[in-house]
């Protein structure tokens, strides 16, 4: 017979007011779980989205990510072979690392000449097969179907292009884009008549209208000494990208082509390395090691390290607004949880007043009676936090086997509707200890008033 | 040595602007051993007079002094202990724990003064066999008569080995026939445990087996009428 046994016993006194106090706590546990599981769960997609794209870290050189998408090829890194060597040789971060490989940032116009279309572009090159391994990169068990990039196996003009590109670029019909309808060109501005002379050498040169069968564009771009360099690719396929402006400029190639495109028959560079780790919990380690190597074994070059944050502001903006909303729930549901309980406890004092002076009579401490009141709010703060935690894994496997779908933010194809609850062993614990504590926090006033009785008043009351 | 002293008691009630004196310059002597009987009308102070050697009320004036302690100048914590200790109650409610077991309610004040287990389990078994109840160790409260709540309440107020137990109209929720019961049983216990008893009563059959009578009206002693000294105190 200890003071929890009292406890329990005395919430059993009035069930159906404990049962309700228990079902405000067990519904404020399970929202806090399933939507934090959910927060969750678009925060590691979203990760995991970056982390398989750019890795968890890039080495650049010094300010291209300041300046260096006005003029790429300036802000190459010369020896790149050599930083990729010394950075997968090096013995501590080896074991850190799961892919290691170069690329190319670039922008530029690509047209197709047949159809007299153009538009801006931002591309990158890689190497496929390294791409391909990040891929496979998942971390947090995502539900995966693994394509490799269409790229692989090509030649190395193949490129990959965005759908928007794709529509603009009038290559529907041989790249099979759908949401592609006919539309009708702009007229030509009004103005002068060419001369003759020029309208006569445009008819000669104009090629006869025949349908395209293979999809080829010209990408223009500026080389590193600004001059302009041109590349006819063969498009193998147009993918969706998650974002529209993205959508509608992008690119993707062998990393050989774009170092050809932007350094001709010189030395080519790269304008970053991507280091993809085994795990993101490694990047402050990994991090302060290639601190280390830019200052001694890769000083030659004004180099500096970007992480997935911060080449992504995006992520860090999703994932500041999802947690500023976990909070204002949860501190919204810890309010009402401390009124419910405070409600439920305040009532408990007032109907066992005459126990509470009969307690006081026989020798019990006020901080007894505190005690005896607060632990009762502990008990109903643990086991509502304990069945709201049954609840919520229970509510997120029914939703995780659902077999829902839904689009998260910057991805191109649905994917399945997942709440993280199991596993998420920190967010569990925090919310149980914070239910409990709530709880007893919301007991503490009315314990106080309790202790404070006056033992004859106490006794006297009916 | 006396097992309370009240030397020139004074109490006073204030109802907002109106002061209503309940104890006026009392003072008393309560032998030990005996079965005291505090009488007087209602509103005459009787139970402000128990509440006062209970250590459960503070007196405005005078000195206390309960089985050789002045409880007056003790901290709360300390009164709760020494009334832990010292102190049994009987009430007129019974005010037995509802949540608690006939022996879990008996056992309870052993709990508050750190007695070890194995003591309190013989000594709740040997008190719930003196007062009759021992087969109903196991219920609960409400599953009891009045004169059964009544019998625990005697029992828990012994637990502790007190020196003192205080009874605020034992009988006074009691048909005749149950309370003059308890009444024969409280003697018997307070004679076994030699124990004094002070009871708050008007009722005749309490007075008629009390030791020592003190009649009180308007917050005054009238009178005490003291018997012989039972042998065990002498």
């Amino acid at each position: 017979m200890r003071t929890l046994s009292l406890a329990l016993r005395n919430l059993l006194r009035n069930r159906r007011r404990s049962l309700t106090t228990l079902l405000a706590m067990v519904i404020g546990a399970v929202t806090v779980l399933v939507f934090g599981g959910y927060a969750r769960n678009i925060t590691y997609g979203l990760q995991t989205g970056f982390v398989v794209r750019g890795g968890h870290l890039q080495i650049q050189r010094k300010d291209y990510f300041l300046y260096g998408t006005g003029n790429p090829a300036a802000y190459g890194i010369a020896d790149y072979k050599h930083v990729i060597d010394v950075v997968s040789h090096d013995p501590v971060l080896a074991p850190m690392i799961n892919v290691v490989t170069p690329m190319i940032s670039l922008g530029g116009i690509a047209g197709n000449f047949a159809a007299g279309v153009s538009r801006t572009i931002i591309g990158s090159g890689v190497v496929v097969e390294d791409r391909n391994r990040m891929r496979e990169w998942n971390d947090y068990q995502f539900p995966t179907n693994l394509q490799p990039s269409p790229l692989s196996g090509t030649a190395e003009d193949a490129v990959v292009i965005g759908n928007g590109v794709a529509r603009v670029l009038e290559l529907c019909e041989p790249l099979k884009v759908e949401n592609c309808p006919k539309h009708k060109k702009l007229e030509a501005a009004e103005g002068a008549a060419a001369p003759a002379d020029i309208t006569a050498l445009a008819a000669l040169e104009a090629r006869p209208a025949t349908p395209q069968t293979e999809a080829r564009i010209e990408l223009l771009a500026a080389n590193v000494h600004g001059a302009p360099n041109v590349a006819s690719l063969h498009v193998v396929k147009a993918e969706r990208q998650g974002f529209k402006e993205f959508d509608d400029m992008f690119i993707g190639m062998h990393l050989a082509q774009a170092q050809r495109l932007l350094y001709g028959n010189e030395t080519p560079q790269a304008t970053a390395v991507v280091l993809q780790l085994k795990h993101t919990s490694q990047i402050p380690a990994a991090k302060a090691r290639l601190a280390e190597l830019l200052a001694g074994a890769l000083k030659a070059e004004p180099l500096e390290v970007q992480d997935f944050e911060a080449l992504n502001p995006f992520y860090g903006q999703a994932v500041g607004m999802l947690n500023a909303i976990f909070g204002f729930m949860a501190v919204l549901i810890g309010a009402i949880v401390l009124f419910t309980v405070g409600n439920t406890m305040s009532m408990a004092v007032v109907e066992r007043t005459a126990e509470i002076g009969t307690l006081r009579a026989m020798g019990l401490r006020r901080s007894g009676i505190r005690r005896l009141f607060m632990s009762e709010a502990m008990v109903l703060g643990v086991i509502g936090a304990a069945t709201g935690v049954l609840v919520a894994l229970l509510i997120a496997w029914v939703v995780n086997h659902s077999g829902l779908t839904w689009l998260p933010p910057g991805q191109a194809d649905p994917v399945p509707l997942t709440v993280r609850v199991w596993g998420e062993t920190r967010m569990i614990v925090g919310t149980s200890i914070g239910l409990a504590l709530v709880a007893v926090i919301s007991a503490w006033w009315p314990a106080r008033r309790a202790a404070r009785m006056l033992i004859v008043d106490a006794l006297r009351h009916v | 040595m006396n097992v309370v002293t009240l030397n020139k008691i004074g109490k006073t009630y204030h109802l907002d602007a109106v002061s209503v004196p309940a104890l006026v310059d009392i003072n008393l002597e309560i032998r030990p051993n005996c079965f005291t009987v505090i009488s007087g009308p209602s509103g005459s102070g009787k139970t402000t007079l128990l509440n006062l050697i209970g250590c459960v009320d503070q007196a405005d004036s005078g000195e206390i002094t309960v089985a050789g302690q002045a409880v007056q100048k003790l901290s709360d914590d300390a009164l709760s202990d020494f009334r832990a200790r010292h102190l049994g109650f009987i009430f007129q409610n019974f005010n037995l724990l509802p949540v608690l077991t006939v022996a879990e309610n008996v056992e309870y004040p052993l709990l508050l003064s750190r007695t070890p287990a194995a003591e309190r389990r013989r000594r709740v078994a040997a008190l719930l066999e003196a007062v009759g109840i021992a087969d109903k160790a196991r219920n609960l409260p409400g599953q009891l008569s009045g004169g059964q709540r009544q019998r625990v309440a005697i029992a828990r107020a012994l637990a502790p080995a007190p020196k003192l137990v205080l009874a605020d109209e034992p009988t006074a929720n009691l048909d005749s026939h149950t309370g003059a019961a308890i009444i024969a049983l409280m003697r018997a216990m307070q004679r076994e445990h030699h124990v004094s008893f002070v009871f708050s009563s008007h009722d005749p059959k309490v007075m008629a087996e009390a030791d020592d009578a003190v009649l009180i009206r308007d917050g005054q002693i009238e009178d005490i009428v003291r018997g012989a000294l039972p042998e065990a105190a002498q």
